[in-house]
C-alpha cells in the first residue's frame, strides 16, 4: 500500500514537471521565433523570398509567379550566402549604415562609463544632504521619457550648432544619468571599512578610487556597458529628430526604409545587425542579469 | 610606512586637529566636485538648463515676438486633435500593456522559480528578445501580421476569416504582443532576483504551519516583492512610452490612427518647427511623469515600512 502511494505521488510530481516544461517550452517558442525566422530567412535566395513573401512586399504590382499566400518557412530550399556577399561587397550603403551605428554607439559607451564611474564615486564617497538631492534629481531625469528629454537636447544642439552632426548624438549620450545611477548603487555596496582601511594605510583619494573602487566594480561596469550598448545600438528616436540627413542615420532607422525590391537583402542585413547584440548577450548574459537585478528599486 | 609619516607630520604641526579637519573637509569637497563635474555639467547643459528654456518657450507666443501669453499654448495644445489622439492612444496602450507585462513577467519568474529542468536555458530564451534590435525582427512581424500574412493563414486553417492586422483596430494587439515580446525578459529578471531574496526561513515556517502553496504565494511572497512590483510597473510605464520605436519601424511616420503615438506627434511637430507646441507637450509629459514617480516613491515608502514593521 505504502509503496503505491509513494509511486502515485512520484507520478504526480513528474506530470506536474512535464506540464511546466511544456508551458515554458511554448513560451520559449514565442520568444525565439522572430529571431530564428529572421536568421533562417537570411539564407534564402532572393527568388525564394519573393516567392514566399512577394504578396506582402510588392503591393500593387502582383506578378503571376508569386504564390497566393505567404509561405513562412524555417528551412530554406537552398541555403545561399549570395545575399550576404551582396550586402558585404556590393552594396556599400548597408555597410555605411552599419558603420554609422558603430560610430554612434562605441564612443558613447566608453565615455559615458568613464564619466559615470567618476560621478558614482563622488556620490558614494562624499554624501551629504545636497548630494542626496542631486542624486534624486538624477533618478528623476533618468526616468523621463524621450518625449521630455529630446526637446531640451534639440534646443542645445541647435544653439551649439551641432544639429545634423555626430556630436548631436554623442554629447547628450555621454551625459546620460542612467549609468551614474546604476554604478552608484553598485559602489555603495562596497564596505566602507575597506576604504577606511586603505585610507589609514595612507592611500589618497585617487588611490582608493583607482585601486579599490574601480577594480571592485569591474563586474558592474560590464553590466552597465551591456545595458548602454543595448540602448544605443537600438536607437531610433534620437537620429530621427537630431539628424535630418538620412545618410547619417544608423542601420536601425535605415532598415525600416528598405524597399520591396531588396527584401531578401533586408533579411541578411537584419541578421548582420543582430550579430553584435547576440555575441554580447552570449558572452555577457550573467553580467546582464546582474545589472538588471541591481537596477530594481530606486533607492541608492 | 605611510602611516608613520602621517602621524609624524601631525605631531610636527603641533596637533592642530580642528584646522587640519576643516582643511581636509575642503579638500574632500573639491575632490568630490571634480569627480562629479563632467557628469553634472553634461546633465546641466543638455537637460536641466534647456529645460528652463522649454518652460519659457511654452509661455510665449512665438520665438520672434516673444510676448508672454501665460497658459495659452497649453490650452491650444489640449484642444489640438492630433495631440489628444496621440495622448489617448499612448495612455490606452500603457493601461493595457503595463498590467499584462507585469502579470506575465511575474508568471515567468514564478515558473523559473519552481523546480523545472533546463532552467538556465529557459532564462536565456526568455531574455533573448531584449538583445535583438527591434529593427532586425520588424520584417518578420510584418510577414506574420500582414493581410496576406502567416497569422491570417493560421486563422484560415481554423476557419476564421483574416483581418488586416496592421491597418485596423487590431493593430494595437500586434504592438502589444511586440511590446510583451521585448520587455517580459527584463522584468522577469527583476522578479526572479526579488523572489530569490525572500528569506527562506519565513517560507519554511509557513510550510511547517501547513500553509498551502497559494497562501504562501499570495500572503508572503507577493508582500515581500511588493516594492519590486511597483518598480516594474513604473519601468514598464516608461518603456510603454517608448513603444513608438516598434510602431515607427512597423509602419512609419503616419501609422493607422489607433497607433499614432505621442512620439509621432512630437516628431511631426519637430518637422514643423513649432517650438511652442513642442515645449508645452514636453512639459505636460514631464508633469505627468513627476506625478507618477511621486506616487511610486510614496507607495514604496509605505510598502517598505509594512515589511520592516
Amino acid at each position: 500500500m505504502k509503496v503505491d502511494v509513494k509511486a502515485r505521488k512520484e507520478r504526480r510530481r513528474r506530470l506536474k514537471t512535464a506540464f511546466l516544461v511544456i508551458i515554458a517550452g511554448g513560451m520559449a517558442v514565442f520568444f525565439l521565433l522572430p529571431t530564428v525566422l529572421t536568421l533562417a530567412n537570411s539564407f534564402m535566395t532572393s527568388q525564394e523570398i519573393s516567392a514566399n513573401y512577394g504578396m506582402i512586399f510588392s503591393e500593387g504590382d502582383k506578378k503571376s509567379y508569386i504564390s497566393e499566400a505567404v509561405n513562412l518557412k524555417f528551412i530554406p530550399d537552398m541555403v545561399s550566402f549570395k545575399q550576404y556577399s551582396t550586402v558585404l561587397f556590393k552594396s556599400p550603403e548597408y555597410l555605411l549604415k552599419f558603420w554609422n551605428s558603430v560610430i554612434y554607439t562605441a564612443p558613447i559607451l566608453i565615455i559615458q562609463i568613464i564619466i559615470a564611474v567618476f560621478a558614482a564615486y563622488s556620490f558614494t564617497r562624499f554624501r551629504g544632504r545636497l548630494k542626496e538631492i542631486v542624486f534624486f534629481a538624477y533618478i528623476i531625469l533618468m526616468l523621463m521619457p524621450y518625449q521630455v528629454t529630446l526637446v531640451p537636447n534639440y534646443l542645445v544642439s541647435d544653439w551649439l550648432n551641432i544639429l545634423d552632426t555626430k556630436w548631436a548624438i554623442w554629447l547628450p549620450g555621454v551625459a546620460s544619468p542612467f549609468s551614474v545611477f546604476l554604478l552608484t548603487k553598485f559602489m555603495r555596496r562596497i564596505p566602507n571599512s575597506l576604504i577606511e582601511a586603505a585610507k589609514i594605510d595612507g592611500a589618497g583619494e585617487w588611490k582608493v578610487f583607482t585601486k579599490i573602487c574601480v577594480p571592485l566594480c569591474k563586474g558592474a561596469i560590464y553590466s552597465v556597458a551591456i545595458l548602454i550598448f543595448i540602448d544605443y545600438w537600438n536607437m531610433v528616436e534620437q537620429p530621427l529628430i537630431l539628424l535630418s540627413d538620412a545618410d547619417m542615420h544608423p542601420l536601425s532607422v535605415f532598415l525600416s526604409k528598405i524597399n520591396a525590391g531588396e527584401i531578401s537583402l533586408a533579411f541578411a542585413v537584419a541578421s548582420i545587425y543582430m550579430i553584435p547584440s547576440i555575441l554580447v548577450f552570449l558572452y555577457g548574459e550573467e553580467y546582464l542579469v546582474e545589472g538588471i537585478s541591481y537596477s530594481g528599486g530606486l533607492k541608492g | 610606512m605611510y602611516n608613520v609619516k602621517g602621524v609624524q607630520k601631525k605631531v610636527l604641526k603641533g596637533g592642530n586637529v580642528t584646522k587640519g579637519s576643516t582643511k581636509r573637509k575642503l579638500k574632500n569637497h573639491v575632490i568630490s566636485n571634480l569627480f562629479l563635474a563632467p557628469s553634472s555639467i553634461g546633465v546641466l547643459v543638455f537637460l536641466v538648463i534647456p529645460f528652463f528654456v522649454v518652460i519659457y518657450y511654452s509661455m510665449i507666443d512665438n520665438p520672434i515676438g516673444r510676448n508672454f501669453v501665460g497658459l495659452e499654448n497649453f490650452r491650444k495644445l489640449l484642444e489640438n486633435e492630433a495631440f489628444l489622439q496621440a495622448a489617448g492612444n499612448t495612455l490606452f496602450f500603457s493601461l493595457v500593456a503595463v498590467p499584462l507585462v507585469v502579470v506575465f513577467s511575474l508568471g515567468l519568474a514564478v515558473l523559473l522559480d519552481m523546480n523545472i529542468p533546463w532552467k538556465s536555458q529557459f532564462r536565456t530564451f526568455f531574455l533573448s528578445p531584449m538583445m535583438v534590435p527591434v529593427a532586425s525582427v520588424v520584417l518578420i512581424w510584418q510577414v506574420i501580421f500582414n493581410y496576406h500574412g502567416a497569422m491570417n493563414e493560421l486563422l484560415a486553417v481554423f476557419g476564421f476569416s483574416g483581418v488586416d492586422w496592421l491597418k485596423s483596430k487590431y493593430s494595437m494587439l500586434v504592438v502589444i504582443s511586440m511590446f510583451l515580446w521585448k520587455n517580459l525578459g527584463y522584468n522577469m529578471i527583476l522578479f526572479m532576483s526579488a523572489l530569490g531574496s525572500i528569506p527562506r526561513d519565513i517560507i519554511e515556517v509557513a510550510q511547517l504551519e501547513a500553509a498551502g502553496k497559494f497562501t504562501i504565494f499570495f500572503k508572503i511572497k507577493l508582500r515581500y516583492i511588493g516594492s519590486t512590483i511597483l518598480f516594474v510597473i513604473i519601468l514598464s510605464l516608461i518603456n510603454s512610452f517608448k513603444v513608438f520605436r516598434e510602431v515607427y519601424l512597423l509602419s512609419g511616420d503616419y501609422p493607422y490612427d489607433s497607433l499614432y503615438m505621442l512620439q509621432h506627434f512630437m516628431n511631426n511637430t519637430f518637422a514643423s518647427m513649432d517650438y511652442q507646441k513642442l515645449s508645452a507637450a514636453a512639459i505636460i509629459m514631464c508633469l505627468f511623469m513627476i506625478v507618477v514617480i511621486g506616487i511610486l516613491f510614496f507607495i514604496e515608502n509605505k510598502v517598505g515600512e509594512d515589511i520592516e514593521g
